[in-house]
């Protein structure tokens, strides 16, 4: 039995590389390669943001999440609020309000009372406006010098949302891709505010709970909403791969119609970067029924926080398994997973 | 966003192929080279192929510093930072580049201490911040990054610093060219020009491409509106039988350079007798050493460096596909053993490279509408 999971894993590089963790092709590789053959006798679903497990006969989602961003705090949020909307967002994208919260905490001795305290506070109040309840936690700290700072991990749990099945099984040519908002903020947001650039923008991370928007979605195209995703690490393009390989589909991109903030624009410009390789803390792609696409992008723009919503994109025939973002003159190009890591530790 | 979107704008773009295609002969096959890596990188980025005729022909030059760098000098830049007294530091698309022994990304989850810098001053800085150890840049790049690493070096001087060193690996694009121009398997009607290089070098040092060689060049921008107007520029001067050096990069590039620039570069470098080239081999006179009034500065001269010569795996041809001779795709290791993710080699890394180009935005592309057609 143990030969037979062994032969399975695929994982073969020899060290932990930064890019394992960057959300990207390697670290779908250490997932499928490593921790699925080891850790799962089956890995249906494994993969998406949360998991749905069967509690006597109630369905519910679960998920987990770490966080190690670096500076701890930024414009826009912080590592606290991070840890709460990024575990209710994962369990939003999987189609489930969060309900409870358990956070552990991994501490650098010497980390100074008043930014914990900080980041407690921004976590009560990121749990308060999100719905969701803190129900337990862990704390160890680690010598000094480890840890920067702090690191922090968190587990979350929820109902299932009624009136929507995530599947990307379920996904047809000819349905339409949303977006909740502007893409790339918070990548850059972090990569300014470590300050080893010389750039300055007006820029905030867009830190925030989607829970809302997701709500507003489903209430308007329940029964057409087929697949969602917070495209964190490895941006809005890692996501749309996933999806296209996922469904054995392609993913036309509208490359024009996709919001971004000339901010973003700008340093993406600067650096050589591609803002749909920039990571999000406050946004999710949806894929929708062509039907009820407009009234779901209409309910996006009537929720607060979801003016810039837009219809970005199709689902087609070809290219199967890729993203393919099509310009207003007439061309068109691969939008690759991101390989490497140009932005380590953004959350 | 200001000096972008006018270069993107469809309607101009739309133009601009039209253009083209009227300029184009269709009984003719038109081989144009753009030199720098940067066009490689708009073509593909931007989809150019797409809306060009069939009979253009773009073929990728050797104006990609990191993929002309032998595998040798990354060694030699990386055995240097083995003492670990030394920090490491180099621009972000070194960090991937192959070594015998691995990447520098790949030394520094080893332990190495390996920094990713945006510009070679912040190397100062941390030499500033780290007195009790030694600070190494590798510098590398045309003549578009050699002014910085020259006044970085000024600035190290007038500080003092006694921390701080340079491994120089910069090139110079004429010899480069004269290379490509000189090889007996290659045909080209003319030349998309650097822009980057031309701001430093400005437009007369590729006179003698039209005086002597009798191929048009256009010095041209990065947007997809340059690129085109480039393309109908050399078009018009090969329908009217002219060959002329032309600077569509107006806004950027002076015709004769930036004087500043020139001299300071003049002030801390003198030319190599000869450097290897990947893919090249050795050409004379076509890379910067630093002057010995600055060997204080000289990582060359401060460690000793071992000069090693490392051969390319041998099934890769990155050679032939940096001289334009073979198209990334025929290389028998793209897409296969060699991925940006699994480079082998330096074409696959740098955003420059062709070979990265083309696998992150077209093979796909094209490997799909092959197959559409085949079963249609």
């Amino acid at each position: 039995m143990a030969t037979a999971v062994t032969s399975k894993i695929r994982f073969h590089e020899p060290q932990i590389e930064m890019a394992h963790g960057a959300g990207g092709k390697a670290s779908r590789r250490l997932i499928e390669g490593l921790f699925v053959p080891l850790l799962c006798e089956s890995s249906t679903g494994i993969l998406g943001d949360a998991a749905h497990i069967q509690l006597d006969g109630v369905r519910v989602g679960i998920t987990t999440d770490g966080f190690v961003v670096k500076p701890l705090s930024f414009p826009g949020g912080s590592i606290g609020e991070l840890a709460i909307n990024g575990t209710v967002n994962d369990l939003a994208v999987s189609g489930v309000k969060a309900e409870a919260i358990v956070v552990t905490y991994i501490l650098e001795a010497g980390l100074p009372t008043e930014i914990l305290e900080a980041e407690v506070r921004a976590m009560a109040k990121a749990a308060k406006k999100a719905g969701v309840i803190i129900a337990g936690g862990d704390t160890k700290v680690v010598e000094h010098g480890k840890a920067d700072g702090m690191y922090i991990s968190t587990a979350g749990i929820g109902r299932t949302i009624p009136g929507v099945t995530i599947d990307p099984a379920s996904v047809r040519p000819g349905d339409k891709v949303l977006l909740s908002g502007p893409v790339g903020d918070h990548g850059i947001t972090i990569l300014l505010a470590r300050g080893e650039l010389d750039l300055e923008a007006d820029l905030t991370s867009d830190t925030r709970s989607v829970l809302p928007l997701v709500e507003a979605l489903v209430k308007a195209a329940g029964p057409g909403v087929r697949w969602m995703r917070d495209p964190t690490r490895g941006g809005m393009a890692t996501s749309l791969n996933e999806l296209a390989r996922d469904c054995r589909l392609g993913v036309a991109l509208y490359e024009d119609d996709v919001p971004v903030r000339d901010t973003v624009r700008g340093a993406c410009e600067l650096l050589g970067l591609d803002p749909f390789h920039i990571a999000n803390e406050g946004q999710f792609l949806a894929v929708v029924a062509p039907e009820l696409a407009e009234a779901g992008l209409q309910a996006l723009r009537a929720t607060p926080g979801g003016e810039n919503a837009s219809l970005i994109g199709e689902i087609r025939e070809q290219p199967a398994g890729s993203v393919l973002a099509l310009t207003r003159y007439g061309a068109s190009r691969i939008v690759d997973m991101l390989v490497g890591d140009p932005l380590p530790r953004i959350c | 966003m200001k000096f972008v979107d006018e270069f993107r704008a469809p309607e101009l773009i739309n133009k601009a192929a039209d253009e083209i295609r009227r300029l184009a002969d269709p009984s003719r096959h038109y081989r144009l080279m753009e030199v720098c890596g940067g066009h490689t990188h708009a073509i593909y980025r931007f989809g150019l192929k797409d809306i060009l005729p069939e009979n253009i022909e773009l073929i990728h030059g050797p104006g990609c510093p990191v993929c002309v760098l032998p595998m040798g000098r990354i060694d030699d830049g990386l055995s240097m930072a083995q003492d670990p007294n030394v920090i490491f530091t180099a621009f972000g698309d070194m960090m991937r580049v192959p070594g015998m022994n691995g990447s520098p990304l790949e030394h520094k989850a080893r332990g190495m201490d390996v920094r990713i810098v945006y510009s070679p001053t912040d190397a100062i800085k941390i030499a500033q911040a780290n007195p009790d150890r030694h600070v190494m840049f590798f510098s590398i790049g045309f003549e578009t990054t050699a002014p910085s690493t020259a006044l970085t070096l000024k600035r190290a001087k007038s500080l003092g610093l006694a921390n701080f060193s340079i491994f120089c690996n910069h090139v110079t694009i004429i010899p480069a060219i004269r290379a490509i121009l000189d090889s007996p398997d290659m045909r080209l009607d003319g030349f998309i020009g650097p822009g980057h290089v031309s701001t430093v070098i400005g437009c007369r040092p590729y006179e003698w491409i039209a005086a002597n060689e009798k191929k048009p060049i256009v010095v041209s921008g990065f947007e997809p509106l340059d690129i085109l107007q480039s393309i109908v520029m050399l078009l018009r001067q090969l329908k009217n039988g002219e060959a002329r050096v032309e600077n569509q990069y107006k806004r950027v590039v002076p015709w004769e350079g930036n004087r500043a620039a020139l001299a300071a570069m003049a002030e801390v470098f003198q030319l190599r007798p000869f450097f290897e080239w990947r893919g090249l081999g050795f050409i004379s006179q076509s890379a910067l050493r630093i002057r010995d009034t600055y060997a204080e500065w000289d990582a060359e001269q401060r460690f000793n460096v071992p000069g090693l010569r490392v051969t390319d795996p041998k099934a890769a041809q990155c050679g032939e596909v940096l001289k334009g001779v073979l198209k990334p795709a025929q290389c028998k290791l793209f897409g296969n053993e060699c991925t940006p993710e699994h480079p082998i080699g330096a074409l696959m890394v740098s955003s420059e490279g062709s070979c990265a180009a083309y696998f992150n935005y077209e093979h796909r592309k094209t490997a799909m509408l092959t197959n559409i057609s085949a079963s249609a």
